[in-house]
């Protein structure tokens, strides 16, 4: 294997409304932070991995506000796991020896554009005269006539299948609705989440129905953000000060893959299979097993995809997701926690900053400065996430002083 | 029947006396697909027949979706059924779209329902699937 690569700088902004800054103010806050807290400069880094899905801003927009270097920049787009990716792209510079320190950005600007991936849906091609098109023939639009192609819809049906594959009995409502009461409660500890209000089951189930059982609060908010990397060699980490070592949080695996063929994916987006296989290929890169794992942050865009991931991730025995968070593992007080941050119900998800932020939130545990929220003694964590399409990027991390 | 009064909402749908669903089976792997492909997903292979597909099949997933794009009448139920081995993209129809009504596992089956006619006098029939006599659910 290839050299060693760490996170030496890492930071993510506050998530939320932020009408007066744009998406380069926010992706410079978030650039400049991650490189003060690495203690280095924009004349240091040997390559830019910049994302940003809905703006389509670039990162040489960016490198105006914060340092035009000549270095490489890599443009990319990855659906929900936009962040992830560019961290990747980072890491593969580096294991590839192009340089030896590099950063990642991944910025969003998404406050009032309303529920992901709800209502906004392409324009009717309802008219006079039914004329076939696509690759279909479609007549009309298929979205709300044949099944629904929206996240809220999509992701229901991902929670709502695992439960009849695994024979669930009980009311799936209640099931996902506390899922949510969870990572509401864990985001009371997070200053930088855009919501933080503890909810009861019944203010979740009671709240405006979007698509059933996913309730309002039971979907990721869009919200601005931005978060950002500095990742740098072992080599290079070793010349560097003995403070950047010690607070350096080593990447023991990067993994992306995408979906692989099966035979429901045409007609549901199969976000099982990508999850299962880079997690395995993740365990085995960073040669720890799932009960090494001091904290997970998981792709909770919906709570009822929390659930499926539980078991995609190896958390629980197959098939035992809800026996799983019916014991309370998944509390920050349990055996392995999940979406300490508040995750992406309560934090907010802006888009391309979350497969960033996931990274920083676990850092921050893993140096011992997560606050109030510490996991006590955390050395070992893991990041997920999914975009729909579909990509999934996993990372495992581990504490310098583990 | 004039077959130029009536148009299926996508060409994977057969109207006459018998509605079904058809799909483009890989003659090499079997996988099917409901549109158009370059070539298989699967198994790369470049050779399609055209396959119809059970019209009974068993609720495996759904969703009641109360927030849609404009245009899209809510609620509505969206559900993946399994045909027999292939797994369908539809609505749940002729039903109470709530979860007293609609419930994992159901049996359901094919069932036509008109979009409208246009200027031609053309109507177009969708399709959905709506709860097979005798299903206890
Ligand atoms: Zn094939």
């Amino acid at each position: 294997m290839s050299e060693d690569v760490f996170i030496l700088g890492i930071n993510m902004t506050k998530f939320g409304k932020h009408p007066d800054l744009d998406i380069q103010d926010l992706g410079a806050q978030a650039a400049m932070a991650a490189l003060a807290d690495a203690d280095v400069s924009m004349g240091d880094m040997g390559i830019l991995a910049y994302g940003n899905l809905v703006g389509q801003t670039f990162g040489q927009q960016l490198q105006k506000q914060i340092g035009q270097t000549g270095i490489p920049v890599y443009n990319v787009q990855n659906a929900c796991a936009t962040g992830a990716t560019a961290l990747r792209t980072a890491i593969m510079a580096i294991k590839a020896g192009e340089c030896d320190m590099g950063l990642a950005v991944g910025v969003e600007k998404l406050a009032g554009a309303g529920l992901l991936g709800a209502g906004g849906g392409g324009g009717s091609k309802d008219g006079h005269h039914w004329e076939p098109s696509g690759r279909v023939g479609a007549v009309a639009t298929t979205d709300g006539r044949i099944g629904t192609q929206q996240m809220p819809g999509t992701f229901a049906q991902v929670g709502m299948e695992y439960l009849y594959k695994n024979d669930y009995e009980g009311t799936p409502f209640e099931l996902f609705a506390k899922i949510s009461v969870k990572n509401h409660k864990h985001s009371t500890l997070n200053p930088l989440a855009a919501y933080t209000k503890e909810m009861s089951l019944e203010q979740v189930m009671g709240d405006m129905m979007i698509a059933y059982p996913n309730t309002r609060p039971m979907c990721s908010a869009n919200c601005d953000g931005a978060a950002a990397a500095v990742v740098v060699s072992a080599a290079k980490l070793k010349t560097l000060s003995a403070e950047q070592q010690r607070r350096a949080v080593k990447v023991s695996a990067s993994v992306l893959t995408s979906d692989p063929w099966q035979e429901a994916c045409q007609v549901l987006p199969d976000v099982n299979t990508l999850t299962r296989v880079a997690a395995k290929e993740a365990y085995e890169q960073a040669g720890v097993s799932p009960e090494d794992l001091d904290l997970v942050e998981l792709h909770d865009c919906f709570a009822t995809a929390e659930l499926v991931h539980y078991d995609n991730l190896q958390l629980c025995e197959p098939g035992g997701a809800v026996d799983f968070f019916e014991s309370g593992a998944p509390w920050r007080d349990g055996s392995t926690p999940v979406n300490v941050s508040g995750g992406l119900q309560s934090k907010g998800h802006p888009i391309s900053a979350t497969g960033i932020a996931n990274i920083w939130e676990v850092c921050h545990h893993l140096r011992g400065e997560a606050g109030d929220r510490q996991i006590e003694g955390a050395k070992v964590g893991m990041a997920h996430v999914i975009g729909l399409g579909s990509a999934c990027g996993v990372h495992i991390l581990e504490s310098s002083a583990a | 029947m004039s077959t130029k009064t009536q148009i299926p909402h996508v060409d994977y749908l057969r109207l006459g006396d018998r509605p079904h669903l058809v799909a483009n089976e890989c003659t090499s792997c079997g996988a099917r697909y409901f549109d158009r492909r370059n070539a298989c997903a699967s198994c790369f292979g470049t050779d399609f027949r055209e396959v119809e597909v059970a019209t009974e099949g068993v609720l495996t997933s759904f969703t009641i979706v109360a927030f849609a794009a404009p245009g899209v009448p809510v609620p509505f139920v969206a559900g993946v059924i399994d045909c027999d081995g292939t797994s369908v993209r539809g609505n749940v129809i002729n039903t109470e779209p709530d979860d007293e009504h609609v419930k994992l596992g159901m049996k359901v089956r094919l069932a036509t329902t008109s979009l409208g006619t246009d200027d031609d006098g053309i109507e177009a029939i969708g399709f959905g699937f709506e709860p097979a006599e005798g299903a206890s659910a």
